[in-house]
């Protein structure tokens, strides 16, 4: 009954999805890798199947769904994006907020065992939603600082965990 | 009955004012962040495992149980409110519940949801309490070779039932059985995948899998696609029902109970399909046939009991064997395992009393999701309207600390990163995430169950098929692969298998509505 529905491919067809030659050759290379990574394990005694079985079928099925998904990437199949309530794939993509979310992580990551959560959470917050085009940076770094210091203390006195100080060692 | 009076005792030692109130919180918790766009139970539960540690295993369980309850709530008023369902489970629910919401009768939508969750939840419940001993009785009995055809049936059901393209499903799965052989070999303890890095040594942990894969996964590709105006949102009251309703609503409610539970309790791909089929039924039924497309009640009230049903059903497979089949019981497997609970066929007999609390708590869970979230659902349906920057800068936060808190090691958000963009590649290419995680999870245990059981045959090949139980399901998992592959054939105009998702859906599709005929015998009877 939905086969009516749904559009027919068949106009498409004719044009390809050269990004996902880029997607089969990344599972080639995991699963070479895996196969690889296998080739360097030792079997045990008494050990009859060992570590290296699962590795082998894993990334040689890998390797074979990597040359499938080429095969059907080049007879013109198309991946269909996944929608979602604040998706709208009618416009291309927009690489520039991806990177800078990107950027916000790893800067988050570089400095919170150093700066401590307190600052790097706020940080991670503020920067994250500068990205994502908020414009009240004032506003953006006290809630920031609200939620990762109130965070902290959540932790801290109401489970027990204390996450690392870092720099705020003393004061927190 | 010596269940039911184990029931009783979980009651008892789960209803204390305290754990009560532990419940209300997880609840409030699951409900909020259940309800903000883009976030699904999985995303939800996974999210809010962090306050949970700490806790006594007993009152982290009924926190749990609300937090899942919660999170599966707010995602139907997300989709009522919004016709933009955050999961695949709850398309059918948006389908006519947003047509209700735009005839103005959100607040019946929204009751008829919550009771038919509360209603299925119960009794879905009730019967994982029958069930789930009965088959951790057979399941103690069966040995290595059948338990690794259960598992090898289970992820073959989970990726061709899944629905979208098969080869799409198996690039998920391998991907998933892929991140599954990172850390340390549990035989010979060498390490496999782990790039010398000494934190990946003991495995992946699962929950930074499934946080980086569904929240900040979800948090980049919306980050990408941003609508640009905003959504347009329903003004919801107090959800009630007038007679009518209730006369409408109680027969689907029934009906999706008995579709969904079967569909969560057999490992048979999450409540898309019980959720369909239910939706289809109830429109057969329907005294009033045309008023389905423009809002009618019975078309939120079985699916959603559907999916409340499937999603109690899915703990009859997670406690007797310890294999979760939706992407929302895997990260509730995690949880479990962090209190040092290993779900298996030993589970019922070695921590009985805990997991009578556990189905005690979820009883506890859905009765005060009925009490809390009926007066609170013009307060959560304002939530929508939370500006998008801070949504997604609170996702990318709250899954950050999740992951950093656990062991307090920066690799730890790192790795999250990672994940992040798998789920990130996963959602551009039209990859499914549940055989990813299904394969992450089950993956060693797979490995496991055969080392084991060619450690007794002697590394003999053949063992893996020297019991019957193990045979019959090859056989089972032989022909889901190749019926759908014959009828295809037989049938070219239903859909060229290489048109990708399109395709694939419109595949399952058919497949579901051959189904639907069966299942309403099964009803019937």
């Amino acid at each position: 009954m939905s086969t009516q529905t749904v559009d027919p491919a068949a106009p498409a067809a004719t044009s390809q999805d050269r990004a996902q030659y880029g997607v089969a050759a990344l599972l080639f290379a995991i699963g070479a890798y895996t196969l690889y990574d296998a080739t360097t394990l030792t079997v045990g005694f008494a050990d009859p199947v060992g570590p290296k079985m699962f590795p082998y079928a894993i990334g040689g099925a890998m390797v074979v769904l990597s040359l499938l998904l080429v095969v059907a990437t080049a007879r013109g199949d198309k991946p269909e994006a996944e929608g979602g309530e604040d998706v709208d794939l009618t416009h291309p993509a927009d690489w520039l907020t991806v990177a800078k979310l990107i950027g916000v992580l790893l800067i988050t990551i570089a400095t919170v065992n150093w700066l401590s959560w307190a600052i790097s959470g706020a940080f991670l917050f503020a920067g994250a939603a500068w990205s994502l085009g908020s414009r009240t940076l004032i506003r953006d770094i006290l809630v920031g600082i609200v939620m990762s210091v109130g965070s902290w203390y959540g932790f801290y006195v109401g489970l027990g965990i204390p996450l690392t100080p870092g720099i705020l060692d003393g004061i927190l | 009955m010596d269940n039911l009076g184990l029931l009783a005792d979980g009651l008892g030692a789960a209803l204390t004012p305290e754990n009560l109130m532990y419940a209300a919180i997880g609840v409030l918790l699951g409900t909020f962040v259940g309800v903000l766009p883009g976030i699904g139970p999985a995303m939800a539960v996974a999210l809010l495992l962090p306050v949970t540690f700490g806790l006594e295993p007993t009152q982290a369980f009924i926190m749990f149980a609300g937090i899942y309850y919660g999170g599966m709530y707010g995602g139907s008023t997300t989709s009522i409110l919004l016709n933009t369902p955050g999961e695949s489970s709850s398309v059918m629910t948006a389908i006519e519940g947003n047509k209700m919401a735009k005839k103005g009768r959100a607040a019946q939508a929204l009751a008829t949801a919550a009771i038919g969750s509360f209603i299925a939840g119960t009794i879905g419940t009730l019967l994982v309490v029958f069930f789930a001993p009965i088959l951790a009785d057979v399941a103690v009995t069966i040995g290595a070779p059948s338990f690794f055809a259960i598992i090898v049936f289970a992820m073959v059901l989970v990726t061709s039932l899944l629905g979208d393209a098969r080869l799409r499903g198996f690039i998920s799965l391998f991907l998933g059985l892929t991140f599954g052989l990172v850390g340390m070999d549990l035989n010979t303890g060498q390490p496999r995948l782990t790039f010398g890095r000494p934190e990946l040594g003991d495995r992946l942990d699962i929950v930074i899998v499934a946080v980086g894969i569904f929240a900040l996964g979800e948090a980049l590709w919306v980050a990408a696609h941003l609508r640009r105006k905003p959504l347009e949102i329903i003004p919801v009251g107090q959800p009630w029902m007038g007679k009518d309703d209730w006369g409408r609503s109680w027969k689907p409610w029934l009906r999706g109970t008995a579709i969904g539970f079967p569909f969560g309790a057999i490992p048979a791909g999450g409540a898309e399909t019980p959720t369909f089929l239910s939706y289809i039924l109830e429109r057969k039924l329907a005294r009033k046939k045309d008023e389905f497309g423009h809002g009618a009640i019975e078309g939120v009230a079985g699916p959603e009991a559907a999916n409340n049903a499937s999603a109690a059903g899915t703990f009859v497979p997670l406690l007797a064997m310890g294999i979760p089949v939706t992407a929302t019981s895997a990260v509730m497997l995690a949880a479990l395992t962090s209190y040092g609970i290993q779900p298996g066929p030993q589970l019922m007999t070695d921590q009985a009393d805990l997991v009578w609390t556990l189905l005690a708590s979820l009883l506890i869970g859905n009765a005060l999701l009925l009490v809390l979230n009926l007066p609170l659902a013009p307060l959560w349906a304002k939530l929508l309207a939370i500006p998008r920057p801070y949504l997604y800068s609170g996702i990318l936060f709250f899954a950050s600390l999740g992951a950093y808190a656990a062991s307090q090691r920066a690799f730890d958000i790192f790795l999250l990163l990672v994940f992040g963009m798998v789920g990130f590649m996963m959602r551009r290419f039209a990859f499914p995430v549940l055989p990813l995680i299904i394969g992450v999870i089950l993956g060693p245990l797979m490995e496991t169950r055969f080392r084991e059981a060619l450690a007794i045959s002697g590394g003999d090949l053949s063992a893996l098929w020297s019991e019957n139980l193990a045979i019959v399901l090859y056989v089972l998992a032989a022909l889901v692969i190749i019926v759908p592959m014959v009828t295809k054939r037989r049938r070219p105009a239903s859909g060229d298998d290489v048109t990708g998702g399109p395709g694939g859906r419109s595949d399952d599709g058919s497949d579901a509505v051959d189904a639907t005929d069966e299942e309403k015998e099964l009803v019937q009877r």
